[in-house]
């Protein structure tokens, strides 16, 4: 699954950044890299984006850009 | 001594860089791009200047603002980098220390709100992060101006002594560590010509970045063995040689933080945070809010607060006129001379200075958006609708500022994030109508659609909007093709505004309006003044009729002539709009021979009814006004880009208007009589035209490869996307 699957509230672990180019190294640099816990805090009003808690942080990222990135639903919690 | 101030956004970067130098700021761009950067000297330390660099997350080039931060950096060498972390965010905001500490220049740690992090129960141990970091680490915290003083002294003992970062393996032994030491050993005697640290040039080589294999001259032989170096990396990582290195990077940063920082379960700000965001990002009530809040600073901005001062400042200035005038009668001063004086510079200048007032009162309420976090929540509430048009979130405000006057929504585009959108954002507000418009369409209501008024009105505002967006579609096609800066975007804690900054910025703003207000538009005034004042042999007129101004109506009237607007007093009404929009009504009534309050009878020997909407579009969307053309200028930084811009703005309008007016000729010649529904019907068809418009682009959009460089223009969905 994906990182735009996750519902609200659900945490995961990143197992793989796809996408292409500025983008992935975009999100890269941002601490999206394997093995990091993400959880989504929640949608924007009109359907999109999308916000995420990593790393002690809140970022925001488009459904189609979070569709790059797969996670692993996991127990873990941030 | 130069230093480099570098930080993530929402760092406090600003903040500490107000506190380090007070108001002795100087603001400039870049040259080539229009980031903007500010200068300043130290207080109490007048020889120590500090940059201070676009807010960045990393140094690879992908915008404009990294590479100027880079480059600065690189290029510039400055005698130490300051590099603020927010240690409230430590992990992400130690990625990018570590990337300056590759770059071997002498370095200091400002570890910013600290006091955060122990009013929450968190501790850092700055001496471990120091030891670990091989840089030193001073926690400050700028908004409460603690630990400024131990800061700078570091600053200049660090530079002083070239002490320079004595860390700089972060790698774990393994696959990463291998191949960095092998290709900076290979590039080592390149790096050292060029003066560059040889594990940062092999960092951005192993990266792929190809300025640097040319910038080190290499040969085809070692880029080579590069090449072969980075794929045995990958196969044994199993990961690309980009994610394995921000791997071993936060693995790192782990590592330091593990041994250096307690964190503390949840801060208050961010609970707070949650608390704000569950109501004002909340699904139903976010887009009432942000509605809320902007009708309200539009309605305090344009009609109670800024336009009580700007009215004040305006009777003013009248005053002083009259003042002067009389005075300069009573002295017995050259008639020219003294209307030189009065009609051209104080009247001139000061229309547009009672604009100061509206642009402070807007900017204090903007600041305030930006510096407590909501900006960024009207980014990622609005995204979804701005990004049909090739933009991000962030570009909304400064859109709907321009409603209110585009001055101040041009310059408003400074919070931008990102170049492009910048730019697309100030060619697009101006496709707002502003307030100053109103008048004119006011007048024209009134002369020919008295009972529709409103419907006219609107219908104005909303075409304006819509050859906005088919502009931005057009230039998202042409001009600014190519990738958008990914829309991937930290949402900040709201934090209480810190009343230093908002009123240094305001005061930036300020002097930034009344620099432009006494050398552009001085001489823009000067020159309109001249051109209605004198004929072509230079004597001076009475009646604007026998003017220059005049002479160049009538030269360009046959231009206008299509637009059924051939009268030369329309033209030159129009011209005498670029000093301001106020000024259209005023000249064509004193061209009339009339007085304002009977010009609309006037009018209606001037104009048909068609002519008239002709007009009334051409005035909605040519240039705005020579206040808005500086702020091109400054905005864009670059005079033929202005011209360029100047020159899309009066083609658009005169496209528009010309199509607008054939247009209702043929209803015309259809129905012989033309009424307000056949405008209802024009105005359906013309929406209908530009959703099937749109709609067609969207189609070509899906059908095309989208989000990946590797192949051009291939029909099928793209192989690497997925990967």
């Amino acid at each position: 699954m994906t990182l735009n699957d996750l519902e609200v509230g659900s945490s995961a672990v990143i197992t793989e950044v796809g996408g292409e180019g500025n983008l992935r190294l975009r999100l890269l640099d941002m601490g999206l890299i394997p093995k990091t816990a993400v959880r989504v805090v929640r949608i924007a009003p009109l359907g999109d984006p999308i916000e995420i808690e990593l790393r002690g942080y809140s970022l925001t990222l488009r459904r189609n850009d979070a569709k790059n990135i797969v996670v692993s639903r996991s127990e873990v919690l941030i | 001594m130069i230093f480099a101030l570098v930080g993530n956004q929402n760092s406090g970067k600003t903040t500490l860089f107000n506190t380090l130098t007070g108001a002795n700021q100087r603001v400039g761009n870049f040259p080539g791009v229009t980031v903007d950067s500010k200068t300043g000297e130290i207080r109490r330390h007048k020889d120590c200047t500090v940059v201070d660099l676009p807010g960045i997350y990393s140094i690879r080039p992908y915008s404009a603002e990294e590479i100027v931060t880079r480059d600065f950096v690189l290029e510039q060498n400055p005698d130490a980098i300051i590099n603020i972390v927010d240690a409230t965010n430590i992990e992400r905001n130690l990625y990018l220390t570590l990337q300056l500490i590759e770059l071997k220049i002498p370095m200091v740690v400002a570890l910013n709100m600290m006091d955060e992090v122990r009013g929450n129960g968190g501790t850092v141990d700055v001496a471990k992060i120091s030891e670990m970091l091989g840089v030193p680490v001073v926690p400050i915290s700028a908004s409460k101006n603690e630990g400024i003083s131990e800061l700078i002294n570091t600053l200049i003992s660090t530079a002083k002594s070239k002490r320079l970062p004595s860390v700089y393996d972060f790698c774990a032994p393994g696959p990463v560590h291998r191949c960095i030491h092998a290709v900076s050993h290979l590039i080592e005697d390149h790096a050292q010509q060029r003066g560059i640290s040889a594990r940062f040039a092999a960092i951005k080589l192993i990266e792929g970045d190809l300025d640097f294999s040319d910038k080190l001259n290499l040969s085809e032989n070692e880029l080579h063995t590069i090449g072969h170096n980075v794929q045995e990396m990958e196969s044994e990582c199993k990961m690309d040689a980009n994610a394995a290195l921000a791997d071993m990077r936060y693995s790192f940063i782990e590592t330091v933080c593990l041994a250096a920082v307690v964190k503390c379960s949840e801060s208050r700000e961010h609970k707070r945070s949650v608390k704000i965001d569950s109501l004002l990002t909340n699904k139903y009530l976010a887009l009432p809010i942000f509605f809320s809040i902007l009708i309200l600073i539009f309605w305090l901005t344009f009609s109670v607060l800024g336009s009580f001062l700007s009215d004040l400042l305006l009777q003013g200035i009248e005053t002083l006129t009259l003042f002067v005038d009389t005075g300069l009668k009573n002295y017995g001063i050259n008639p020219v001379i003294g209307n030189f004086i009065v009609n051209g510079i104080f009247v001139g200048v000061g229309s547009v200075v009672s604009f100061l007032p509206l642009i402070i009162v807007l900017f204090l309420f903007l600041s305030i958006l930006e510096d407590t976090g909501y900006m960024a929540r009207v980014a990622f509430v609005m995204d979804k609708i701005l990004r049909k048009i090739g933009l991000s979130g962030r570009s909304f405000v400064p859109m709907i500022i321009g409603f209110g006057c585009s001055v101040p929504a041009i310059m408003a585009t400074r919070t931008l994030s990102s170049e492009r959108d910048r730019k697309l954002t100030v060619l697009l507000t101006p496709f707002m109508s502003c307030s100053a418009k109103i008048p004119i369409y006011a007048v024209f209501c009134a002369a020919f659609f008295p009972k529709h008024a409103t419907l006219v009105i609107s219908g104005l505002y909303i075409f304006g909007v819509v050859v906005g967006i088919l502009v931005a579609l057009l230039l998202n096609k042409t001009v600014f093709r190519g990738k958008p800066v990914p829309f991937v975007m930290e949402m900040p804690n709201y934090r209480m505004p810190s009343i230093k900054s908002v009123m240094l910025l305001l005061w930036e703003k300020a002097k930034d309006f009344l620099q432009k207000a006494f050398t552009v538009i001085f001489v823009a005034t000067i020159i309109i003044w001249f051109l209605g004042s004198f004929d072509a042999k230079l004597n001076f007129v009475d009646n604007q009729s026998n003017s220059l101004l005049a002479s160049v109506g009538k030269l360009l009237s046959p231009i206008f002539a299509p637009l059924g607007l051939g009268d030369w007093k329309v033209t030159t009404s129009l011209i005498s709009g670029l000093s301001a929009k106020e000024a259209v009504i005023s000249t064509m009534s004193v061209l009339a021979g009339t007085t304002l309050d009977k010009l609309d009878g006037v009018l209606a020997t001037m104009f048909t009814p068609i002519s008239a909407i002709s007009f009334l579009v051409f005035t909605l969307l040519y240039t705005p006004c020579v206040a808005a053309i500086a702020a091109f200028r400054r905005e864009l930084n670059s005079l033929s880009k202005t011209l360029l811009i100047i020159i899309l703005q009066c083609s658009v309008a005169w496209i528009c208007a010309f199509a607008v007016y054939r247009l209702c000729h043929l209803l015309v010649s259809l129905n012989t009589t033309l009424n307000i529904f056949d405008l209802l019907i024009l105005a359906a068809v013309l929406v209908c035209v530009v959703l099937a418009v749109t709609y067609i682009i969207k189609q070509k959009k899906k059908g095309r490869c989208v989000g990946c460089g590797s192949c051009e223009g291939c029909l099928s969905p793209c192989q690497n996307k997925k990967k």
